[in-house]
Protein backbone atom coordinates (compact mmCIF):
# COMPACT_ATOMS: atom_id res chain seq x y z
CA UNK A 1 0.00 0.00 0.00
CA UNK A 2 1.59 3.82 -0.67
CA UNK A 3 1.80 6.33 1.98
CA UNK A 4 -1.00 8.33 0.78
CA UNK A 5 -3.43 5.29 0.32
CA UNK A 6 -2.65 3.93 4.44
CA UNK A 7 -3.03 7.54 5.18
CA UNK A 8 -6.60 8.00 3.52
CA UNK A 9 -7.42 4.01 4.98
CA UNK A 10 -6.68 5.41 8.46
CA UNK A 11 -8.51 8.66 8.29
CA UNK A 12 -11.75 6.46 6.93
CA UNK A 13 -11.28 4.03 10.06
CA UNK A 14 -11.33 7.17 12.17
CA UNK A 15 -14.42 8.23 11.06
CA UNK A 16 -15.93 4.25 10.58
CA UNK A 17 -15.00 2.96 13.81
CA UNK A 18 -16.73 5.54 15.81
CA UNK A 19 -20.17 5.17 13.45
CA UNK A 20 -19.52 1.51 14.01
CA UNK A 21 -19.85 1.42 17.27
CA UNK A 22 -22.64 3.74 17.95
CA UNK A 23 -24.67 1.58 15.41
CA UNK A 24 -23.79 -1.30 17.06
CA UNK A 25 -24.57 -0.52 20.39
CA UNK A 26 -27.92 0.69 18.53
CA UNK A 27 -28.74 -2.32 16.53
CA UNK A 28 -27.92 -4.68 19.70
CA UNK A 29 -29.89 -2.70 22.32
CA UNK A 30 -32.80 -3.05 19.48
CA UNK A 31 -33.14 -6.84 19.40
CA UNK A 32 -32.07 -7.35 22.89
CA UNK A 33 -35.50 -5.66 24.63
CA UNK A 34 -33.18 -5.65 27.87
CA UNK A 35 -35.33 -2.48 29.81
CA UNK A 36 -31.65 -1.86 32.09
CA UNK A 37 -30.13 -1.36 28.31
CA UNK A 38 -32.73 1.29 26.29
CA UNK A 39 -32.08 2.08 22.86
CA UNK A 40 -29.34 4.48 21.99
CA UNK A 41 -31.92 6.30 20.13
CA UNK A 42 -33.95 6.23 23.25
CA UNK A 43 -31.47 7.64 25.36
CA UNK A 44 -30.71 10.57 23.14
CA UNK A 45 -34.47 11.29 22.62
CA UNK A 46 -34.34 11.57 26.93
CA UNK A 47 -31.09 13.45 26.53
CA UNK A 48 -32.84 16.13 23.88
CA UNK A 49 -36.00 16.10 26.67
CA UNK A 50 -34.09 16.34 30.13
CA UNK A 51 -30.76 18.44 29.22
CA UNK A 52 -32.15 20.28 26.56
CA UNK A 53 -33.25 22.40 28.34
CA UNK A 54 -35.69 21.63 30.49
CA UNK A 55 -33.71 20.25 33.38
CA UNK A 56 -30.75 21.98 32.86
CA UNK A 57 -31.15 25.07 35.16
CA UNK A 58 -32.73 23.06 37.67
CA UNK A 59 -29.48 20.54 38.10
CA UNK A 60 -26.98 21.05 35.17
CA UNK A 61 -26.39 24.65 36.65
CA UNK A 62 -25.93 23.46 40.12
CA UNK A 63 -23.38 21.20 38.96
CA UNK A 64 -21.65 23.56 36.84
CA UNK A 65 -21.37 26.02 39.88
CA UNK A 66 -19.85 23.56 42.18
CA UNK A 67 -17.28 22.43 39.71
CA UNK A 68 -16.27 26.24 38.66
CA UNK A 69 -16.46 27.48 42.60
CA UNK A 70 -14.73 24.49 43.57
CA UNK A 71 -12.10 24.41 40.60
CA UNK A 72 -11.65 28.50 40.40
CA UNK A 73 -10.64 28.03 44.11
CA UNK A 74 -8.23 25.32 44.22
CA UNK A 75 -6.35 27.39 41.24
CA UNK A 76 -6.35 30.29 43.50
CA UNK A 77 -5.16 28.66 46.83
CA UNK A 78 -3.01 25.83 44.97
CA UNK A 79 -0.64 28.44 43.07
CA UNK A 80 -0.81 31.00 45.74
CA UNK A 81 0.83 28.62 48.21
CA UNK A 82 2.50 26.30 45.03
CA UNK A 83 4.41 29.85 44.48
CA UNK A 84 6.12 30.47 47.93
CA UNK A 85 6.84 26.69 48.11
CA UNK A 86 8.56 25.94 45.34
CA UNK A 87 10.71 28.95 46.70
CA UNK A 88 11.83 27.63 49.47
CA UNK A 89 13.36 24.60 50.38
CA UNK A 90 12.62 25.35 54.22
CA UNK A 91 8.74 25.40 53.31
CA UNK A 92 9.01 22.24 51.33
CA UNK A 93 10.63 20.41 54.49
CA UNK A 94 7.52 21.34 56.66
CA UNK A 95 4.81 21.22 54.08
CA UNK A 96 5.65 18.31 52.04
CA UNK A 97 4.66 15.35 54.17
CA UNK A 98 0.77 16.77 54.81
CA UNK A 99 0.48 17.70 50.81
CA UNK A 100 1.82 13.39 50.37
CA UNK A 101 -0.58 12.46 53.39
CA UNK A 102 -3.88 14.26 52.03
CA UNK A 103 -3.29 13.37 48.54
CA UNK A 104 -3.05 9.81 49.01
CA UNK A 105 -6.10 9.70 50.95
CA UNK A 106 -8.97 8.63 48.88
CA UNK A 107 -11.36 11.33 48.66
CA UNK A 108 -14.89 9.23 49.46
CA UNK A 109 -13.09 8.32 52.94
CA UNK A 110 -13.34 12.14 53.61
CA UNK A 111 -17.03 12.50 52.15
CA UNK A 112 -18.75 11.44 55.71
CA UNK A 113 -16.36 13.69 57.56
CA UNK A 114 -16.97 16.58 55.01
CA UNK A 115 -20.27 16.38 56.02
CA UNK A 116 -20.21 16.61 59.63
CA UNK A 117 -17.27 18.94 59.98
CA UNK A 118 -19.08 21.30 58.06
CA UNK A 119 -23.00 21.02 59.24
CA UNK A 120 -23.60 21.09 55.60
CA UNK A 121 -25.17 18.59 52.72
CA UNK A 122 -25.17 22.22 50.33
CA UNK A 123 -22.93 24.07 48.40
CA UNK A 124 -21.03 24.88 51.28
CA UNK A 125 -20.09 21.10 51.69
CA UNK A 126 -19.97 20.61 48.12
CA UNK A 127 -17.73 23.16 47.04
CA UNK A 128 -15.05 22.58 49.79
CA UNK A 129 -14.97 18.93 49.01
CA UNK A 130 -14.30 19.77 44.96
CA UNK A 131 -12.07 22.60 45.85
CA UNK A 132 -9.98 20.39 48.51
CA UNK A 133 -9.31 17.21 45.96
CA UNK A 134 -8.40 19.59 42.63
CA UNK A 135 -5.95 21.38 45.22
CA UNK A 136 -3.03 18.73 45.23
CA UNK A 137 -2.64 18.42 41.78
CA UNK A 138 -2.45 21.82 40.89
CA UNK A 139 0.04 22.68 44.15
CA UNK A 140 2.25 20.00 43.60
CA UNK A 141 3.04 20.86 40.04
CA UNK A 142 2.87 24.42 40.60
CA UNK A 143 5.60 23.62 42.99
CA UNK A 144 7.65 21.65 40.13
CA UNK A 145 7.29 24.27 37.85
CA UNK A 146 8.75 27.08 40.36
CA UNK A 147 11.67 24.56 40.93
CA UNK A 148 12.29 23.95 37.35
CA UNK A 149 12.69 27.55 36.56
CA UNK A 150 16.45 28.06 34.86
CA UNK A 151 18.91 29.61 37.64
CA UNK A 152 20.23 31.75 35.35
CA UNK A 153 17.45 33.43 34.55
CA UNK A 154 16.38 34.22 38.42
CA UNK A 155 20.31 35.35 39.14
CA UNK A 156 20.47 37.48 35.69
CA UNK A 157 16.95 39.41 37.46
CA UNK A 158 18.49 39.86 40.87
CA UNK A 159 21.92 41.32 39.12
CA UNK A 160 19.82 43.83 37.51
CA UNK A 161 17.74 44.64 40.64
CA UNK A 162 14.97 43.26 39.93
CA UNK A 163 12.23 42.87 42.99
CA UNK A 164 11.41 39.76 44.63
CA UNK A 165 7.59 40.55 43.76
CA UNK A 166 8.47 41.48 40.02
CA UNK A 167 10.47 38.61 39.83
CA UNK A 168 8.01 36.19 40.94
CA UNK A 169 4.83 38.16 38.67
CA UNK A 170 7.59 38.56 35.79
CA UNK A 171 9.43 35.56 35.81
CA UNK A 172 8.53 32.94 38.50
CA UNK A 173 4.68 32.73 37.58
CA UNK A 174 5.01 32.69 33.63
CA UNK A 175 7.62 30.16 33.54
CA UNK A 176 5.44 27.91 36.09
CA UNK A 177 2.59 28.57 33.69
CA UNK A 178 2.68 25.44 31.48
CA UNK A 179 3.78 22.57 34.63
CA UNK A 180 0.35 25.02 36.21
CA UNK A 181 -1.99 23.77 32.91
CA UNK A 182 -0.86 19.96 33.64
CA UNK A 183 -2.49 20.30 37.10
CA UNK A 184 -5.69 21.94 36.23
CA UNK A 185 -5.78 19.47 33.27
CA UNK A 186 -5.91 16.99 35.93
CA UNK A 187 -7.56 18.53 38.95
CA UNK A 188 -10.66 19.43 35.97
CA UNK A 189 -10.93 15.76 35.19
CA UNK A 190 -10.94 15.29 39.18
CA UNK A 191 -13.69 17.94 39.62
CA UNK A 192 -16.10 16.09 37.51
CA UNK A 193 -15.80 12.78 39.72
CA UNK A 194 -15.97 14.64 42.86
CA UNK A 195 -18.57 16.59 42.04
CA UNK A 196 -20.59 13.45 41.17
CA UNK A 197 -19.75 11.77 44.46
CA UNK A 198 -20.86 14.77 46.67
CA UNK A 199 -23.80 14.95 45.05
CA UNK A 200 -24.81 11.10 45.14
CA UNK A 201 -24.39 11.33 49.07
CA UNK A 202 -26.90 13.45 50.38
CA UNK A 203 -27.93 16.19 47.84
CA UNK A 204 -31.03 17.26 46.73
CA UNK A 205 -29.79 18.68 42.72
CA UNK A 206 -27.34 18.33 40.48
CA UNK A 207 -26.63 15.69 37.72
CA UNK A 208 -25.19 13.00 40.24
CA UNK A 209 -28.69 13.51 42.11
CA UNK A 210 -30.74 12.83 39.44
CA UNK A 211 -28.20 9.76 38.07
CA UNK A 212 -29.14 8.58 41.55
CA UNK A 213 -32.87 9.03 41.79
CA UNK A 214 -33.58 8.16 38.46
CA UNK A 215 -31.69 4.66 39.32
CA UNK A 216 -33.99 4.61 42.71
CA UNK A 217 -36.93 4.88 40.72
CA UNK A 218 -36.39 2.66 38.00
CA UNK A 219 -36.38 5.11 35.08
CA UNK A 220 -33.48 3.91 32.98
CA UNK A 221 -34.06 5.70 30.14
CA UNK A 222 -32.76 8.80 32.41
CA UNK A 223 -30.31 7.22 34.32
CA UNK A 224 -28.63 6.71 30.46
CA UNK A 225 -29.10 10.10 29.28
CA UNK A 226 -27.33 11.43 32.75
CA UNK A 227 -24.60 9.06 32.24
CA UNK A 228 -24.18 10.23 28.59
CA UNK A 229 -24.31 14.22 30.36
CA UNK A 230 -21.43 13.80 32.76
CA UNK A 231 -19.40 12.22 29.76
CA UNK A 232 -20.87 14.55 28.05
CA UNK A 233 -19.35 17.50 30.46
CA UNK A 234 -16.13 16.18 30.95
CA UNK A 235 -15.20 15.95 28.14
CA UNK A 236 -16.48 19.45 27.31
CA UNK A 237 -14.60 20.86 30.11
CA UNK A 238 -11.63 19.39 29.45
CA UNK A 239 -11.82 20.85 25.44
CA UNK A 240 -12.53 24.24 26.86
CA UNK A 241 -8.88 24.25 29.11
CA UNK A 242 -7.35 22.77 26.23
CA UNK A 243 -8.22 25.87 24.52
CA UNK A 244 -7.86 28.19 27.50
CA UNK A 245 -4.25 26.82 27.61
CA UNK A 246 -3.37 27.13 23.70
CA UNK A 247 -4.33 30.95 23.86
CA UNK A 248 -2.58 31.52 26.80
CA UNK A 249 1.06 29.98 26.26
CA UNK A 250 1.03 30.98 22.42
CA UNK A 251 3.79 32.54 23.60
CA UNK A 252 5.28 29.25 25.10
CA UNK A 253 5.18 27.36 21.97
CA UNK A 254 6.70 30.07 19.64
CA UNK A 255 9.36 30.22 22.05
CA UNK A 256 10.19 26.17 22.39
CA UNK A 257 10.00 25.98 18.98
CA UNK A 258 12.55 28.99 18.62
CA UNK A 259 14.96 27.16 20.87
CA UNK A 260 14.35 23.69 19.05
CA UNK A 261 15.87 25.54 15.99
CA UNK B 1 5.63 15.29 32.63
CA UNK B 2 3.76 14.12 35.53
CA UNK B 3 3.59 15.92 39.19
CA UNK B 4 6.14 14.28 40.32
CA UNK B 5 8.48 14.65 37.18
CA UNK B 6 12.33 15.16 37.19
CA UNK B 7 13.32 17.16 40.06
CA UNK B 8 15.84 19.58 38.74
CA UNK B 9 19.63 18.82 40.66
CA UNK B 10 19.43 22.60 42.95
CA UNK B 11 16.96 24.47 44.45
CA UNK B 12 17.73 26.52 40.65
CA UNK B 13 14.42 29.08 41.56
CA UNK B 14 15.32 30.55 45.08
CA UNK B 15 18.50 30.49 43.94
CA UNK B 16 18.92 30.03 47.62
CA UNK B 17 22.64 28.32 48.98
CA UNK B 18 22.03 25.11 50.69
CA UNK B 19 22.90 25.27 54.40
CA UNK B 20 26.20 23.07 54.15
CA UNK B 21 25.93 20.97 57.01
CA UNK B 22 27.88 17.85 56.94
CA UNK B 23 27.49 14.40 56.26
CA UNK B 24 24.38 12.68 58.52
CA UNK B 25 23.11 16.30 60.02
CA UNK B 26 22.54 17.53 55.73
CA UNK B 27 19.67 14.53 55.78
CA UNK B 28 18.87 14.52 59.75
CA UNK B 29 17.55 18.33 60.26
CA UNK B 30 14.91 18.06 57.23
CA UNK B 31 13.49 14.89 58.12
CA UNK B 32 13.64 16.17 61.62
CA UNK B 33 11.77 19.11 60.97
CA UNK B 34 9.26 16.88 58.87
CA UNK B 35 8.29 14.81 61.70
CA UNK B 36 7.91 17.89 63.87
CA UNK B 37 5.74 19.34 61.56
CA UNK B 38 3.48 16.23 61.28
CA UNK B 39 3.51 16.47 65.18
CA UNK B 40 2.41 20.08 64.78
CA UNK B 41 -0.49 19.11 63.08
CA UNK B 42 -1.30 16.04 65.37
CA UNK B 43 -1.40 18.55 68.13
CA UNK B 44 -3.44 21.36 66.52
CA UNK B 45 -6.29 18.81 65.91
CA UNK B 46 -6.14 17.71 69.79
CA UNK B 47 -6.00 21.30 70.80
CA UNK B 48 -8.94 22.11 68.35
CA UNK B 49 -11.17 19.44 69.61
CA UNK B 50 -10.23 19.35 73.14
CA UNK B 51 -10.56 23.30 73.45
CA UNK B 52 -13.89 22.80 71.37
CA UNK B 53 -13.19 25.50 68.76
CA UNK B 54 -15.03 22.49 66.99
CA UNK B 55 -17.30 20.32 68.76
CA UNK B 56 -15.58 16.63 70.03
CA UNK B 57 -18.96 15.49 68.76
CA UNK B 58 -18.00 16.97 64.88
CA UNK B 59 -14.12 16.64 65.41
CA UNK B 60 -13.38 13.85 68.05
CA UNK B 61 -10.12 14.66 69.43
CA UNK B 62 -6.66 13.21 68.00
CA UNK B 63 -5.56 10.82 70.77
CA UNK B 64 -9.55 9.42 71.00
CA UNK B 65 -9.48 9.01 66.84
CA UNK B 66 -5.96 6.87 67.68
CA UNK B 67 -7.52 4.95 70.99
CA UNK B 68 -10.24 3.77 68.35
CA UNK B 69 -8.05 3.05 65.06
CA UNK B 70 -5.96 0.71 67.74
CA UNK B 71 -9.53 -0.58 69.24
CA UNK B 72 -10.52 -1.41 65.70
CA UNK B 73 -7.19 -3.24 64.62
CA UNK B 74 -7.74 -5.69 67.88
CA UNK B 75 -10.70 -6.92 66.03
CA UNK B 76 -11.72 -9.62 63.30
CA UNK B 77 -14.51 -7.54 61.60
CA UNK B 78 -11.22 -4.44 60.49
CA UNK B 79 -9.08 -6.89 59.11
CA UNK B 80 -11.52 -8.91 57.04
CA UNK B 81 -13.07 -5.92 56.02
CA UNK B 82 -9.40 -4.42 54.95
CA UNK B 83 -8.63 -7.07 52.97
CA UNK B 84 -11.78 -7.20 51.42
CA UNK B 85 -10.83 -3.62 50.01
CA UNK B 86 -6.99 -4.61 49.20
CA UNK B 87 -9.11 -7.52 47.35
CA UNK B 88 -11.49 -5.40 45.20
CA UNK B 89 -8.11 -3.07 44.53
CA UNK B 90 -5.78 -5.73 43.61
CA UNK B 91 -8.24 -6.95 41.24
CA UNK B 92 -9.44 -4.26 39.95
CA UNK B 93 -5.28 -3.42 39.00
CA UNK B 94 -4.44 -6.41 37.74
CA UNK B 95 -7.43 -6.80 35.12
CA UNK B 96 -6.67 -3.28 34.17
CA UNK B 97 -2.99 -3.80 33.51
CA UNK B 98 -3.74 -6.93 32.12
CA UNK B 99 -5.54 -5.41 29.28
CA UNK B 100 -4.46 -2.08 29.51
CA UNK B 101 -0.44 -2.66 28.34
CA UNK B 102 -1.15 -5.33 25.32
CA UNK B 103 -3.84 -3.09 23.83
CA UNK B 104 -2.08 0.02 24.77
CA UNK B 105 1.52 -1.80 22.39
CA UNK B 106 -0.90 -2.53 20.02
CA UNK B 107 -2.77 1.11 19.35
CA UNK B 108 1.10 2.44 19.87
CA UNK B 109 2.69 0.25 17.50
CA UNK B 110 0.33 0.86 14.71
CA UNK B 111 -0.70 4.18 13.76
CA UNK B 112 -3.73 2.53 11.98
CA UNK B 113 -4.85 1.00 14.74
CA UNK B 114 -4.29 4.44 16.74
CA UNK B 115 -6.01 6.19 14.14
CA UNK B 116 -9.16 4.20 14.35
CA UNK B 117 -9.85 4.22 18.09
CA UNK B 118 -8.56 7.73 19.00
CA UNK B 119 -11.95 9.17 18.92
CA UNK B 120 -13.96 6.31 21.21
CA UNK B 121 -11.10 6.70 23.77
CA UNK B 122 -11.41 10.71 23.95
CA UNK B 123 -14.72 9.81 24.79
CA UNK B 124 -14.56 7.06 27.33
CA UNK B 125 -11.62 8.45 29.06
CA UNK B 126 -13.25 11.71 30.64
CA UNK B 127 -16.17 9.57 32.01
CA UNK B 128 -16.37 9.41 35.24
CA UNK B 129 -16.25 6.01 36.87
CA UNK B 130 -18.44 6.99 39.38
CA UNK B 131 -21.22 7.60 36.86
CA UNK B 132 -21.32 4.34 36.09
CA UNK B 133 -22.17 3.05 39.96
CA UNK B 134 -25.61 3.37 39.35
CA UNK B 135 -25.71 1.02 36.37
CA UNK B 136 -23.34 -1.82 38.35
CA UNK B 137 -26.35 -1.61 40.59
CA UNK B 138 -28.90 -3.02 38.22
CA UNK B 139 -26.56 -5.15 36.13
CA UNK B 140 -24.03 -6.71 38.53
CA UNK B 141 -25.56 -5.48 41.85
CA UNK B 142 -24.11 -5.21 45.08
CA UNK B 143 -21.19 -7.91 44.35
CA UNK B 144 -17.74 -7.85 44.17
CA UNK B 145 -18.02 -8.19 40.78
CA UNK B 146 -19.45 -5.04 40.57
CA UNK B 147 -15.99 -3.33 42.84
CA UNK B 148 -13.49 -5.08 40.51
CA UNK B 149 -15.09 -3.90 37.01
CA UNK B 150 -15.08 -0.17 38.63
CA UNK B 151 -11.71 -0.15 39.69
CA UNK B 152 -10.91 -2.02 36.50
CA UNK B 153 -12.48 1.00 34.38
CA UNK B 154 -11.10 3.65 36.34
CA UNK B 155 -7.46 2.35 36.10
CA UNK B 156 -7.50 1.16 32.31
CA UNK B 157 -7.72 4.96 30.97
CA UNK B 158 -4.11 6.47 32.50
CA UNK B 159 -2.62 2.94 32.24
CA UNK B 160 -3.83 3.05 28.48
CA UNK B 161 -2.62 6.06 27.52
CA UNK B 162 0.75 5.89 29.19
CA UNK B 163 1.42 2.77 27.79
CA UNK B 164 0.50 4.33 23.92
CA UNK B 165 2.86 7.32 24.44
CA UNK B 166 5.58 5.20 25.58
CA UNK B 167 5.28 3.09 22.46
CA UNK B 168 5.38 6.07 20.38
CA UNK B 169 8.26 7.18 22.20
CA UNK B 170 10.67 4.78 21.26
CA UNK B 171 14.20 6.12 19.66
CA UNK B 172 13.60 5.90 15.98
CA UNK B 173 17.00 5.10 15.39
CA UNK B 174 16.85 2.47 17.42
CA UNK B 175 14.16 1.05 15.39
CA UNK B 176 15.42 1.44 12.57
CA UNK B 177 19.05 0.13 13.25
CA UNK B 178 17.30 -3.00 14.84
CA UNK B 179 15.44 -3.12 11.10
CA UNK B 180 18.52 -3.47 9.41
CA UNK B 181 20.43 -5.80 11.53
CA UNK B 182 17.46 -8.04 10.16
CA UNK B 183 15.68 -8.33 13.78
CA UNK B 184 12.83 -9.80 13.37
CA UNK B 185 9.45 -7.68 14.59
CA UNK B 186 8.54 -9.57 17.76
CA UNK B 187 12.27 -9.05 18.73
CA UNK B 188 11.81 -5.74 18.13
CA UNK B 189 8.79 -5.29 19.96
CA UNK B 190 10.21 -7.25 23.14
CA UNK B 191 13.51 -5.88 23.03
CA UNK B 192 13.14 -2.58 21.53
CA UNK B 193 9.41 -0.89 21.94
CA UNK B 194 8.71 -2.50 25.45
CA UNK B 195 11.76 -2.14 27.07
CA UNK B 196 11.61 2.01 26.13
CA UNK B 197 7.06 1.90 27.10
CA UNK B 198 8.54 0.79 30.61
CA UNK B 199 9.03 3.97 32.50
CA UNK B 200 5.21 5.53 30.87
CA UNK B 201 3.51 2.31 31.93
CA UNK B 202 5.57 2.61 35.68
CA UNK B 203 4.10 5.88 35.38
CA UNK B 204 0.95 5.03 34.43
CA UNK B 205 0.74 2.31 37.18
CA UNK B 206 1.36 4.77 39.77
CA UNK B 207 -1.42 7.00 38.91
CA UNK B 208 -4.01 3.72 38.51
CA UNK B 209 -2.93 2.11 41.61
CA UNK B 210 -4.36 5.40 43.29
CA UNK B 211 -7.42 5.42 41.03
CA UNK B 212 -8.22 1.34 41.83
CA UNK B 213 -8.31 2.26 45.65
CA UNK B 214 -10.53 5.58 45.69
CA UNK B 215 -12.88 3.29 43.04
CA UNK B 216 -12.74 -0.19 45.36
CA UNK B 217 -13.73 2.14 47.93
CA UNK B 218 -16.24 3.83 46.37
CA UNK B 219 -17.93 1.10 45.17
CA UNK B 220 -18.12 -0.31 49.14
CA UNK B 221 -19.14 3.71 49.85
CA UNK B 222 -22.23 3.94 47.94
CA UNK B 223 -22.83 0.05 47.06
CA UNK B 224 -22.99 -1.41 50.49
CA UNK B 225 -20.15 -4.14 49.06
CA UNK B 226 -18.11 -5.26 51.65
CA UNK B 227 -15.05 -3.76 52.99
CA UNK B 228 -13.67 -0.39 54.42
CA UNK B 229 -16.06 1.61 52.94
CA UNK B 230 -18.81 0.12 53.56
CA UNK B 231 -18.20 -0.09 57.82
CA UNK B 232 -17.53 3.28 57.10
CA UNK B 233 -20.93 4.30 55.89
CA UNK B 234 -22.72 2.03 58.75
CA UNK B 235 -20.58 3.62 61.20
CA UNK B 236 -21.43 7.10 59.88
CA UNK B 237 -25.46 6.16 59.59
CA UNK B 238 -24.96 5.08 63.06
CA UNK B 239 -23.75 8.29 63.83
CA UNK B 240 -20.51 6.48 65.03
CA UNK B 241 -18.43 9.61 64.31
CA UNK B 242 -15.14 8.72 66.20
CA UNK B 243 -15.27 4.93 64.21
CA UNK B 244 -15.54 7.39 60.56
CA UNK B 245 -12.52 9.43 61.52
CA UNK B 246 -10.80 6.27 62.70
CA UNK B 247 -11.29 4.67 59.46
CA UNK B 248 -10.56 7.53 57.09
CA UNK B 249 -7.62 7.46 58.89
CA UNK B 250 -7.05 4.22 58.28
CA UNK B 251 -7.68 4.38 54.86
CA UNK B 252 -5.55 7.23 54.39
CA UNK B 253 -2.45 5.07 55.67
CA UNK B 254 -3.38 2.27 53.21
CA UNK B 255 -3.44 4.78 50.33
CA UNK B 256 -0.19 6.49 51.77
CA UNK B 257 1.57 2.85 51.43
CA UNK B 258 0.45 2.10 47.82
CA UNK B 259 1.33 5.61 46.85
CA UNK B 260 4.88 4.62 48.02
CA UNK B 261 5.21 1.28 47.00
CA UNK B 262 4.54 2.37 43.16
CA UNK B 263 6.20 6.12 42.92
CA UNK B 264 9.21 3.89 44.57
CA UNK B 265 8.62 1.51 41.89
CA UNK B 266 8.33 4.48 38.97
CA UNK B 267 11.88 5.38 39.97
CA UNK B 268 13.41 2.28 39.81
CA UNK B 269 11.82 2.04 36.13
CA UNK B 270 13.06 5.31 35.31
CA UNK B 271 16.41 4.79 36.75
CA UNK B 272 18.33 4.51 33.26
CA UNK B 273 15.83 6.32 31.23
CA UNK B 274 17.43 9.19 29.89
CA UNK B 275 15.43 12.04 31.31
CA UNK B 276 17.00 10.72 34.97
CA UNK B 277 20.81 11.36 33.80
CA UNK B 278 21.92 14.15 34.75
CA UNK B 279 23.61 16.52 32.27
CA UNK B 280 22.10 14.24 30.00
CA UNK B 281 20.60 17.14 27.87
Amino acid sequence: MSKGAYRTAAIAAEIAVPIAILAAWQAWTAQAHDPKFPRLSTILVEFRELWLFSQFELHVVPSLTRIALGFGIALLVGVAIGIPLGLSRWGRILAMPHIEWWRAMPPPALLPISIVLLHSIGNRQKVSFIAFFCLFPILLNTIDGVRGIDPALMETARSYGVGRLERIGRIVFPAALPQIFAGMRTSLSLAVIMMVLTEYFSSTSGVGYVLLISKNTFQLAPMWAAIVLIGVLGYLLNVLLVLIEHRVLAWHRGWRAAAAQ
Amino acid sequence: MSASGVAPVRDAASGEARPRLAGIGARLVPLLAGALSIAGFLALWQVVSKAGLISEQDLPAMTTTFQELWAMMHTRDFWTAFGQTVRGWALGLGIATALAVPIGILLGSSQFAGRAFRVPIEFLRPIPSAALIPLLFLTLGTTLKSEVFLAAFGAFWPLLVQTIYGVRDVDPVALDTARSFGIGRFERLYRIKLPSAVPYIATGLRISSAVALILAFTAELFMGIPGLGQIMNVAESFGLTKQVYALAVATGVLGLAIYMVFSTLERRALRWHPSQRIGAT
